[in-house]
């Protein structure tokens, strides 16, 4: 009974740390379908939104939810520049040019945080800090369970935006064929920045929602390499592939943690990521093909 | 403006376009040798660390510039060439061994990562490296039997030929011949079927395929090769800071190789030269004049970092040409100088090539 | 006396059927023209031929050599070359590069040998170095000779990947639409090139085109392709006037 219950415990903080690397590898897929870059400054992008909200919470004393909302808004404004004035130039140039972009970017994020926000770890208080739900005898926290119904709720919103609005529909169009949808009027720049700022947006709920758990800092963003474990196993094309693929892996890692000697945490995501490419490097939900002449 | 009269088809293949060249590089050599007479110890230092990042930076040149092959993983087969020198030269090897056997054992590393990642399209391979990258780091710091861990491990001074290889003049005599036959052998390289090969599936897998290039093989060389290089300047980075910690070959350093090929200039062995000489002085610059700017700036932790990752940012935005796409034009500009011609600095405009299948 | 032949050969994609049963032989020393409206499944043939793809059934023979289970990069290494519908040259090399690279299937020299560059390798360089400029001197490229791809005009860019495949010294060529993208008197310059491929190489050559005058001017026969199906195969005219065909260009989806 004490094993099982432990075992559970480890499942479900190993799905919570899963949806954060999913919300983040959702972000890299969206970006990745339609503009065919990969953002390695996705995580990065998490760690601002985080801080964003860090200041209205913290600084400004605005009321969590409020504030939650107004950093995610913040952030997605934020993605949706950086495509317009930054990304927007370099399509057409090779890929590797575009990955070390997005890296060098990540690298300008990171200290414009450290100046701004100091390179210590900060936290704010939320509805869930420290708070316990009992199940049963099966103790969780609240954070960890806020993780994982406030990554439900989002994607359900996503689900419903991109099937049932106008502009969700031109989004998945553009992503398809960017051609076909610029002839139909679909002005396709302006909806490659908007999917920049759903990841950037979504990469903020990330950040908040990881808040309660372990504080935030300048280098969280680091959690981006693991979300391209997550992104990977799912396929790097598919939304739901993102988050099971995330959620996979945290469990992995945690069972890891537990079960394997000491390092062999650390390693679990790029273990599974490089397995992944290897024996299967459609990804469990395949949406891969090559290059036609 | 110097007009190159072609009177041989030798002259296309010989490694310099005329006697001037032989000249000039010539001179350059000589003048190498020399300076460890006349400059202080510590810019001989300095200097020797630039050889080191320039062979790494080839390593990096072969795979990234001319196959168009992303690595994120390199600073791993640096390690990886750093350890096994390390190691070997504690057991009594001498250093003629150990040198190519670091490079040679680093080079197994490549094709052992090169072999799974060769159906994968550029994007996929940049992560997959990272991953591999972030592994092999990990190793070093856990596997402390044979890293000394965290503790750190001492590297012996080496032997060549009787005498120590030892202090600023030591690395740098070293480092220096390291990086001309690294550059001599690319240069071979690249003149030569092999070459063409690489540059062939860097601009187009698909065509190369049909004029005969067996994409897996060449592939597969171009990780070895430059595995065996990185490993080979691992080496010599061992010597250079004499005291391995695990910590050292992290993502950072393998984007500041990267850093190195771009800043220099892709698809150019002369870029790596320049980009080389940019990210090891550059540091050294900000530290001459940190006190002096504004705002406390100076004493900011991560300014180091931003500033590579600013550069890489502007370099790919305004000039993806690097330093020596730069230099070329400037130098043309100033032998064409009444007939300037507007063009030739304008960017060419590239469209967007999609890889994917619809 | 047939150097190529395709026996039956088909490929679906999803519920597709690209190419669907079709069987064709191409004499030695022929223009072979295949002509459909788009999406026939004509390059599809060529990814076919030179194992890009390979068939759900069929075979493909070449000089009597079942070529099916063949992998791609040993195609050229056959003689067989091929040029692209949306060019495939090597855009970051200069034209010299890329015919030269189109001479990689008769480089025999070791891996050892060329990174010190022994002088068998320096002999090899310039035997390939004249193949190369005797093609260059063929199509008239003197003087983009050592121009990056990426800066030259179209035009030009699809006689460097005719050039290119010529440096494989082919026994068949494929050629996938060589005049898209050119003008009148370009496509004309490519029709006497395609004849003299044939008459003073003797290279047989495959060749898929919409330029009905192009194809009239060179091909010996041609096949034409709707749906992936033959629907006709004969002389220029006899094809061009089958009531099928007619109904395939002017029908479109009828
Ligand atoms: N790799 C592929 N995946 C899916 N479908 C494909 C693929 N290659 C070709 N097709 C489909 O097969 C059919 C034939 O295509 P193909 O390119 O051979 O046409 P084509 O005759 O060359 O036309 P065009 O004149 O436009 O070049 C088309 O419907 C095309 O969409
Ligand atoms: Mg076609």
């Amino acid at each position: 009974m004490e094993d099982a219950a432990r075992l559970l415990q480890l499942v479900v903080n190993g799905a919570a740390a899963g949806c954060i690397y999913g919300l983040i590898a959702l972000g890299f897929v969206l970006i990745y379908k339609a503009t065919e870059m990969i953002n390695f400054a996705q995580g990065d992008i998490m760690m601002l939104g985080g801080f964003f909200a860090f200041s209205l919470i913290a600084h400004f004393g605005l009321n969590y939810w409020i504030g939650a909302l107004l950093a995610i808004l913040l952030t997605a404004a934020f993605g949706f520049a950086l495509d317009a004035v930054v990304l927007r130039r370099v399509i057409g140039q090779p890929q590797f040019a575009v990955v070390m972009l997005t890296l060098g970017l990540g690298f300008i994020f990171r200290a414009y945080a450290g100046i701004t926000w100091g390179y210590d770890s900060v936290g704010f208080e939320t509805p869930f800090t420290n708070r316990t739900i009992n199940l049963h005898g099966l103790i969780l926290g609240q954070d960890n369970v806020s993780i994982i119904v406030g990554t439900v709720l989002l994607c359900g919103v996503l689900y419903l935006f991109f099937s049932h609005t106008r502009l969700g529909v031109a989004m998945q169009a553009s992503s398809q064929n960017q051609l076909a949808a610029y002839y139909m009027g679909i002005p396709v720049r302006t909806v490659f920045s908007l999917i920049w700022a759903i990841s950037a947006g979504v990469a903020a709920v990330a950040g908040i929602l990881l808040s309660p758990v372990s504080m935030i800092d300048v280098n969280m963003g680091f959690l981006g390499i693991k979300a391209f474990a997550a992104a990977v196993l799912g396929g790097f094309g598919s939304i739901p592939g993102a988050l099971v693929g995330g959620v996979v892996i945290g469990i992995v890692e945690q069972l890891a943690g537990y079960f394997l000697p000491a390092g062999f945490q650390e390693v679990t995501s790029n273990v599974v990521l490089l397995a992944t490419l290897i024996l299967r490097p459609q990804g469990l939900f395949a949406e891969i093909a090559g290059k036609r002449v | 403006m110097r007009y190159l009269f072609k009177t041989d088809y030798r002259q296309d293949i010989t490694l310099w376009r005329h006697r001037g060249d032989l000249f000039w590089y010539g001179l350059l050599i000589v003048v190498l040798l020399l300076i460890p007479y006349v400059l202080s110890e510590f810019y001989i230092g300095e200097l020797g660390g630039v050889f080191v990042f320039a062979v790494a930076g080839v390593g990096m040149m072969l795979l990234a510039g001319y196959t168009g092959l992303i690595s994120l993983g390199n600073a791993a087969f640096l390690g990886i060439g750093a350890y096994t020198e390390a190691i070997l030269l504690a057991h009594g090897v001498p250093l003629v061994v150990t040198l190519p056997v670091a490079g040679l054992f680093t080079g197994l590393f490549g094709i052992l990562i090169g072999l799974p990642t060769l159906r994968m399209s550029g994007l996929y391979l940049a992560i997959a490296t990272l991953a591999f990258g972030s592994i092999v780091g990990t190793v070093f710091q856990k596997w402390d039997a044979v890293t000394g861990g965290f503790d750190g491990f001492p590297v012996p001074t080496p032997d060549l030929f009787g005498m120590p290889v030892q202090g600023a003049n030591g690395i740098y005599y070293l480092s220096l011949f390291v990086l001309v036959v690294v550059l001599w052998l690319s240069a071979n390289l690249l003149r030569t079927p092999l070459g063409r090969a690489m540059v062939a599936i860097r601009d187009s897998e698909i065509s190369a395929q049909s004029m005969g290039i067996h994409l897996a093989r060449y592939k597969t060389f171009a990780f070895a090769v430059s595995a065996f290089i990185t490993g080979l300047a691992g080496a010599l980075f061992a010597h250079y800071v004499r005291y391995l910690a695990p910590d050292a070959f992290d993502v950072l350093l393998s984007v500041q190789f990267v850093t190195i090929v771009f800043v220099g200039g892709l698809g150019s062995l002369h870029g790596v030269i320049f980009g080389a000489l940019f990210v090891r002085l550059l540091p050294q610059f900000i530290a001459i004049i940190r006190d002096d700017l504004p705002f406390g700036i100076g004493r900011m932790p991560g300014l180091e970092p931003s500033l590579f990752g600013f550069v890489l940012v502007i370099v790919i935005l305004f000039e993806p040409g690097g330093i020596y796409g730069r230099w070329i034009k400037m130098k043309n500009w100033f032998q064409a100088y009444p007939l300037k011609r507007r063009t030739s600095f304008r960017r060419q405009k590239s469209y967007a090539r999609s890889e994917r299948l619809r | 006396m047939s150097l190529f032949r395709a026996d039956d050969i088909a490929i679906r994609f999803g519920g597709i059927r690209a190419v669907d049963a079709v069987s064709f032989d191409v004499n030695e020393g022929e223009v072979f023209s295949i002509i459909g409206p788009n999406g026939a499944g004509k390059t599809t043939i060529f990814n076919l031929i030179s194992r890009i793809y390979q068939p759900s059934s069929g075979r493909l023979y070449f000089q009597d050599r079942d070529i099916t289970e063949i992998p791609a990069y040993r195609i050229a290494g056959l003689g067989i070359a091929r040029t692209f519908q949306n060019i495939e040259l090597f855009a970051n090399a200069t034209l010299l590069q890329n015919l030269l690279i189109g001479r990689h299937c008769h480089s025999t020299v070791g891996v050892l040998s060329q990174l010190v560059f022994l002088p068998a390798v320096r002999r090899e360089e310039l035997q390939h170095r004249e193949k190369a400029e005797e093609v260059i001197a063929f199509l008239g490229l003197e003087r983009y000779r050592d121009t990056l791809i990426a800066n030259l005009p179209y035009g030009v860019r699809k006689v460097v990947e005719l050039g290119r495949a010529l440096c494989i010294e082919p026994k068949l060529l494929l050629l996938d639409e060589p005049s898209s993208g050119l003008n009148v008197e370009e496509t004309e310059g490519m029709g006497f090139w395609i004849e003299d491929i044939k008459k003073d190489l003797g290279i047989t050559v495959i060749m898929v085109e919409h330029d009905m005058n192009l194809v009239r001017m060179v091909s010996d026969r041609v096949m034409a392709l709707n749906y992936g199906k033959v629907i006709a195969l004969g002389t220029p005219d006899e094809v061009q006037n089958h009531p099928e065909v007619v109904r395939a260009y002017i029908g479109g989806e009828g």
